[in-house]
Formats: structure tokens, C-alpha cells, sequence
């Protein structure tokens, strides 16, 4: 069972590889659309990897509204 | 001209020991319009000649956004802004049906066809793939309908074909939530038979084409004649259901509100 922290930890360094982006960059509250600079598709690109990774099944509906790295790591960490 | 081969806009396909590959390059993210049309129809067409040297079909695009963004809603609103109400109903039945003929041609095609999708494969894109009997896709691939959030349900044969291959609960589940699958879910509720790497979707798929062109041709098409019909019936239905729904207010208002958005995700149902 993976904590919270290390949830949050997994997706920001998995966001910052993919989306080229410098890790320390990255900080939990932060929005990422901003901070990743992406789009909604890219989103998409973001979410296929978190389930792939995390070996979970998120509906899209589920993240209608969430922007920040916290409350998306929460959102996985409920369907681990 | 050749029918071996040819380079659109929007599309296009070669001849090539004994495969069809059928790229789609249209910019943002193939999205199925007024522009894709003629030259599917041209494709459809140009079968008749394909067919007679070839054992496979492949299906794929070159774009990195993904397989197809399904119709160009944008094109769909702003041509039934500019006309009566009831010419655009005509006109969207009309689209649909000149695309169904093209569908339903590949989907019996006597050859076997691959979809090699990555990427987004929604709407129109996802009913593309489905025609198809195969689909291989990239791990990064994602299936939806997202119909639902316009006030439509797919018009381009998605429900009858989604329900030829999979079970009645799963197809409800995609139709009616609008939400996105991604391939491992799509693989397990048997909607696409090979989960890839990134990128080697194509390359997957021209080996399943090299595999099937060692057997008997014959044996294939009858094999695909029995164990996959073209529900003609329910297609026709769907379209009907289509136009019913199309011409209700809420559906204009719900593709103004897509056209004209500047949400983030505006993708994300």
C-alpha cells in the first residue's frame, strides 16, 4: 500500500519526465496546466500515465475540476 | 491515375505487398469533417481495385495526438449556424449517411482489417477503429464517446458496432458516462486484442497483416462473413436517433459551449 506522500511524490516525478519539465519545479499545490504548461489533450496524455503506473482505472469525470498535483494524488490514492 | 496509391489532405493509403495502410494526417487531430469525406469516399471507392492484391487493411495516423479526434464539431456548429433549421438537419443526415456507406464498406471489406491506434480515439475516431477487425493500440491510447455531453450519442455506427463486439452493460457504461478508457481497460473488456508499447502500434500491426497473409485468403473471409455481419438494421436506426436528437435546441447550445470554450478540459467529459 503505497502512503499518500509517496503517491504524490511518484506522480510529480512522473509528470516532470514526461512533460520535460525540471522536477524541483514541481511543487504539490501547484496547478498543472500551469505548471506543466499542457492542454487539455495533453491531460489525457497525463491521466493514461497515472493509470498506467499506479495500475488504476480513474474516471475522467472524476478529475473534472482538480488542478493540483495534491488533490490529484489523493484522488489515486483512493482507488489504490 | 493508380488506385495503388494515393496522397490527400486528409489521408492517405498505398498498396504495398499485399497491405493496405490507410494513414490519416489532417491537423489538429483527424477530425472527421467536410474535408475527410471525399477522400474516404475516394478510398471506399478505390477498394473495389485494392482489394483483388491485398490480404490486410491497416488503419493508423501519423499525427502524435492520437488516432482521430473523432467529427469536426467546430465545422458541424458553424455550418448549422448559417443555415434553417431544418436544412441542417438534412445536411448532418446527409454527412452521416455518405460516411456510413464508406464505413460499412470497410467494414466488410474481404480483407483483414487493423486498426493501430494511439493516443485520443474518441467519437468519430473510436467508430473508425471499430469498423475495423482488429485493433492494436499503444499503451498511451484512450477510448471514448463523448457524445453524451452534446446531447447526441455517436452517429457514425459506434452503439451498433460497440454492441456487436462487447457486452450490453459495458457498452452503457461508455455511452451514457461519456468517460475515457484507456487500452489496458479496453483490452480487458475485449475491445482490442494487442496492447502495445508507445509508438508501436503500426509496427505490431504490420506483423499481424504479415502473419495473416500466410493463410488462405478464402478461409479469412469466410471465417470474417460468419462471425462479424454489418448490423445494417441498427445503423440505420442510429442515424435516425441522430437527426431526432440533433435538431434539439440543448444540442446546438451544447456545441456552441464546446466551440467557444476555453476551459482546460475541454476534453475531459
Amino acid at each position: 500500500m503505497e502512503t499518500a506522500e509517496k503517491t504524490l511524490d511518484e506522480i510529480l516525478t512522473l509528470a516532470a519526465a514526461h512533460f520535460k519539465v525540471p522536477r524541483e519545479k514541481l511543487s504539490p499545490d501547484e496547478d498543472f496546466f500551469t505548471a506543466l504548461g499542457i492542454d487539455s489533450l495533453q491531460t489525457l496524455d497525463l491521466l493514461t500515465k497515472l493509470e498506467n503506473h499506479f495500475r488504476v482505472e480513474l474516471p475522467d469525470y472524476e478529475l473534472q475540476g482538480v488542478t493540483d498535483f495534491r488533490t490529484l494524488a489523493a484522488k489515486i490514492q483512493a482507488r489504490l | 491515375m493508380s488506385t495503388k496509391q494515393f496522397k490527400g489532405q486528409a489521408l492517405s493509403w498505398q498498396l504495398q505487398g499485399g497491405v493496405i495502410e490507410l494513414s490519416l494526417h489532417r491537423e489538429p487531430c483527424n477530425e472527421l469533417g467536410s474535408l475527410s469525406l471525399p477522400e474516404l469516399e475516394k478510398f471506399a471507392s478505390a477498394l473495389d481495385d485494392l482489394e483483388g492484391d491485398a490480404n490486410a487493411l491497416i488503419l493508423y495516423s501519423e499525427l502524435k495526438c492520437g488516432f482521430c479526434a473523432g467529427a469536426d464539431l467546430r465545422e458541424l456548429y458553424e455550418r448549422s449556424q448559417s443555415m434553417e433549421k431544418s436544412h441542417a438537419v438534412r445536411g448532418v443526415r446527409d454527412f452521416l449517411e455518405r460516411i456510413h456507406r464508406v464505413l460499412n464498406r470497410i467494414d466488410a471489406a474481404p480483407l483483414t482489417t487493423i486498426a493501430a491506434v494511439h493516443g485520443v480515439t474518441f467519437g468519430g475516431g473510436f467508430e473508425l477503429a471499430l469498423v475495423c477487425d482488429l485493433i492494436i493500440a499503444d499503451k498511451m491510447a484512450r477510448f471514448c464517446f463523448p457524445e453524451v455531453r452534446l446531447g447526441l450519442i455517436p452517429g457514425f455506427g459506434g452503439i451498433p458496432r460497440l454492441k456487436r463486439d462487447l457486452g450490453n452493460a459495458v457498452v452503457r457504461d461508455l455511452l451514457l458516462t461519456g468517460r475515457s478508457i484507456n487500452a489496458t481497460k479496453a483490452q480487458q473488456i475485449g475491445l482490442v486484442s494487442q496492447v502495445v508499447s508507445e509508438g508501436e502500434a503500426l509496427r505490431a500491426a504490420r506483423a499481424t497483416a504479415a502473419q495473416i497473409g500466410k493463410f488462405d485468403r478464402e478461409t479469412a473471409v469466410a471465417a470474417k462473413q460468419f462471425i462479424k455481419p454489418v448490423p445494417l438494421e441498427e445503423l440505420r436506426e442510429e442515424i435516425d436517433i441522430f437527426c431526432e436528437l440533433f435538431s434539439r435546441p440543448a444540442v446546438q447550445a451544447g456545441l456552441k459551449k464546446f466551440v467557444e470554450s476555453t476551459d482546460a478540459q475541454p476534453y475531459l467529459p
